[in-house]
Parts: C-alpha cells; structure tokens; sequence
C-alpha cells in the first residue's frame, strides 16, 4: 500500500536555512544539509528545499547546499524557486535533486513544463501553485507571494499544467500560508479530484489534526510543512502516529541513511 | 581482495546520488565505487551498476550513444556473469522492448515488455511515493529486510515479465506492480534504493556482497 508522504519545507536564501530549525543538536542551524540530516534521521518521507534567493547570481550557494545534501541523505528531495531554464533543471538535478518545482516561468511560459518533461521524465517536474479565493468555490492563481494575480483558474490551470507534463502538483494555499489554521481543505480537494497526478497539499498547517483533514478531506497524496516541525511543535514521529491513528497508511520506519 | 563497481554513466541525471548511496554502503567493504563512461571499465569491473531516470527510448538512445558500451555490458553481465543492478529506468532497460513513445529495443535480458501502469481504482500516476515491497523468500538482496519493508517509487511505466520466475519482488498499487526483477546474475529494481534511507542503502549493501 502506498503511504502518505510528510514532507518538511526548508526555506533557504544565499544557501542559508531563513527561518531556524530549533532542533537542540544541531551545530549549524542555518546549514541546511544539517537540518536535511536531522529530517533523514527523524525519518520524513521528502524533503524541500524552497530557494529564495532574490538574486540569480547567488544560485551556486543552492546548487552547493543541493549537492552536500545529497551525499549525505540518501532520501528524496524536491528543489524549488528560480527555475527558469533546462539548464537550470539539469544543474539542480546532476547536483542530487530528485525533483525540480516550477511556479512563475510555468506561468510566464507553459511550454517551458513540457519542454522539461519531455527532456527529463514527467516524475521530475513538480508544478507548484500558488493559489487563493477570489469568489465561493473559485480560486486564482497568484505569484510573488500572493501579490500578482495571473487571472488564471487554479482548477482548470492544474488541469493544463498536467496535461503539459507535470508529474505532481504542490498546491499552496494563499489564504491559509503562514495563519496556522490549516490546509483550504476546499481547494486541496477541488484540485486533487481534477487531475490525475498526486497532488501536495501546502499552507496553514497548525495541528497534527490539519495534515489529517489534508488528506481525508482534501484527497491530497502527500502534506508539506514548515513551521509546525521546525520549531519542534510536533516531530515527524508525532505526525505520522497521529495519521496513523486516524487510519491513513504512513511509513514508520525511522530514515537515518545519514547515520 | 579489493572489488570494483562500475556505475555506468550515459548521461543519466541521477548517477550522483547513485554513487554517493554506493559510496556509503561500500564503506569499510573492500570494493571500489567509480563512475564510467568507459566501456573498458565497465568490461573489468567485478559489479556493474546501471541506474537511469527519465524515458525508456531517451534512455536507451544515451546507453547505446555510447561507442562500445552495449558490448561491453553484454560481455561483462551476459557472457561473464557478473553481478548486475539495474535501477528504475536502467532496470527497465533489461526488458525485450519498451512502449514509451513508440517502441523501442531494450537489453533483452529479461523476457517482457516495459509498458504504461493502470492502476485499478483510479489511483494517481505516477507511481509516487513509499511502497511496501514484498520479495520472494530467500533473494539475496532483500536479507535482512522486513518482509513488505517500504521502497520509494517515482514511475509511470513499469517492466511486464514474461516469466513470473523473473520477478523478485512486487509492490501492490491498484494490482502488482514488478518492484524488482533478478534473473542469474542480473538484478534490477524499480524503486530507488539510493533514495529509500536505511533501507535501501540495506539492498546496496547486499548487491555489494552478493553472489550469485
């Protein structure tokens, strides 16, 4: 049985983890392959690097922290932020990505999801949307955090998007980003059920009780936070216990490949 | 006696974190990790690694793109029996053919076809994600794992054998799925073990000593 995957978020600009982990034994807090380890030994299904680096200059840090990661946690890892070219992709990926995600350039440039596809594999390419309410049952979807509004439909957009080539969508709620009140479980749902892809439900995660209704109620296939684990208010053991006891197939097994 | 391993390099974009999981699972072990494109190499190595992502025909295009390296495959794992791993798409090229995109010769190493999964019950495709894999008692490179330990998948196609006597291993995804194929000296696996942590580095560790 194939088991729901929770999947911690780390933010990272200049190669540098923006908001700290508070594991206690870390040395490093803002090395990102320190808090990767402390995700592969803490036994998390994924993991997702977000890079925020402003300047496209600085990527190199990424590319860096991408492939000391991958030498030393042998589980999968989504990057995401920035992408804009092939090259872009076959960089993330020869440095040890797993799966590349691409937001504004799928916007700016729809052709550019099945150019990837098609010179990478459909499994590699992650699209995420950025979405919010823009009327009762309806969402857009949104860029530059929320402060661009394409003008597109999430629901038909996630449609294309996978038609194009995508092999999963990460959907991030807008609305619910950063508040804690859990998943827009509306959305989430809307959009699992339209497409054929696994979907990541993204934005608002509060309590162990929210990734639940992410799942049950949203139909997502896989729940991605940040905040919740690391400021250490749940462990990724607590999480997957919870999930478990609500009857949702998780893997239990600890991680630990990077010892 | 110190052992070398050759992972097969033809433009694959995820031989790095194939050779660093290698890497670490041959630690303390005598046997040697390298990374080739040569097909000398690849016809004196003792292991032979062959790990692949991406399309069946893209694949099979960049292994044969490789002057001397389908000979050399075939003399080393064919005719000389050494271990063999393929892994996802580099065990998919094992198979007779793949239907990705029209159809393309494989390896011909194990009888059956590569062909698009539809999973009953109108589940998601791809494959994604951690899978219980249950492995037929007694393959060496499952010792030591729990039965239905979980693998991490990422596919969309997946290897259909001729002969049930090929398969190693399953994985249930609306209907079986082949998680692994071994025949004689030619291992392959479906999922990723370089990305399914402590257990999969387990399988590396396993191919590393094996002998078949």
């Amino acid at each position: 049985m194939l088991r729901v995957r929770i999947i911690p978020c780390l933010d990272v600009k200049d190669g540098r983890v923006v908001k700290g982990v508070r594991f206690v034994d870390l040395v490093d807090a803002g090395d990102p392959v320190e808090q990767a380890r402390a995700y592969d030994k803490a036994g998390a299904d994924e993991l997702c690097f977000l890079d925020i680096t402003a300047s496209h200059e600085n990527r190199d840090t990424l590319f860096d922290a991408v492939s000391r990661t991958a030498e030393q946690c042998f589980m999968p890892l989504t990057v995401g932020g920035g992408v804009r070219t092939l090259e872009d992709i076959r960089k993330l990926l020869l440095a040890g990505a797993d799966k590349v995600s691409i937001n504004t350039t799928a916007v700016k440039n729809p052709a550019f999801v099945s150019q990837a596809a098609e010179k990478f594999g459909r499994q590699l390419v992650v699209v995420a949307i950025d979405a919010k309410q823009v009327a009762h049952g309806r969402w857009g979807v949104f860029t530059h955090g929320g402060r661009n509004d394409t003008g597109l439909d999430a629901v038909e957009w996630a449609k294309r998007m996978t038609a194009a080539g995508a092999g999963e969508i990460l959907l991030t709620s807008m609305d619910r980003d950063g508040t804690g009140d859990g998943f827009d479980v509306a959305l989430t749902r809307a959009i699992a059920d339209a497409v054929t892809v696994p979907v990541i439900a993204s934005g608002g995660v509060g309590t162990l009780d929210h990734l639940v209704a992410g799942i049950r109620d949203g139909h997502a296939s896989a729940v991605l936070a940040a905040s919740i684990f690391h400021f250490g208010r749940f462990s990724i053991a607590e999480a997957k216990a919870h999930l478990k006891a609500a009857g949702i197939p998780v893997r239990e097994a600890a991680g630990r490949s990077g010892g | 006696m110190v052992e070398t391993v050759a992972i097969v390099d033809y433009g694959s974009g995820n031989l790095r974190s194939a050779a660093k999981a290698f890497e670490r699972a041959a630690a303390g072990t005598q046997a040697r990790v390298a990374v080739t494109a040569d097909p000398h190499a690849v016809r004196r190595a003792d292991r032979i690694v062959l790990p692949g992502v991406g399309a069946f025909a893209d694949c099979m295009n960049g292994l044969t793109a490789v002057a001397g390296m389908r000979d050399a495959l075939e003399a080393a794992v064919h005719r000389s029996g050494r271990p063999f791993l393929g892994i996802c798409v580099g065990m998919q090229l094992m198979a007779e053919r793949g239907v990705e995109f029209g159809t393309h010769e494989g390896l011909g190493w194990i009888a059956g076809e590569v062909r698009a999964i539809e999973p009953k019950g109108g589940l998601k495709v791809p494959h994604m994600g951690w899978n219980d894999v249950t492995a037929r008692p007694g393959e060496a490179l499952f010792e030591g794992l729990a039965a239905g330990e979980p693998m991490y998948f990422v596919h969309s196609y997946a290897l259909y054998a001729q002969n049930s006597a090929d398969v190693a291993a399953t994985a249930d995804y609306g209907g079986p799925i082949t998680a692994a194929v071994r025949h004689a000296n030619m291992a392959g696996t479906q999922f990723h073990p370089e990305k399914s942590q402590a257990a999969g580095l387990r399988l590396i560790a396993n191919f590393l000593r094996w002998r078949p």
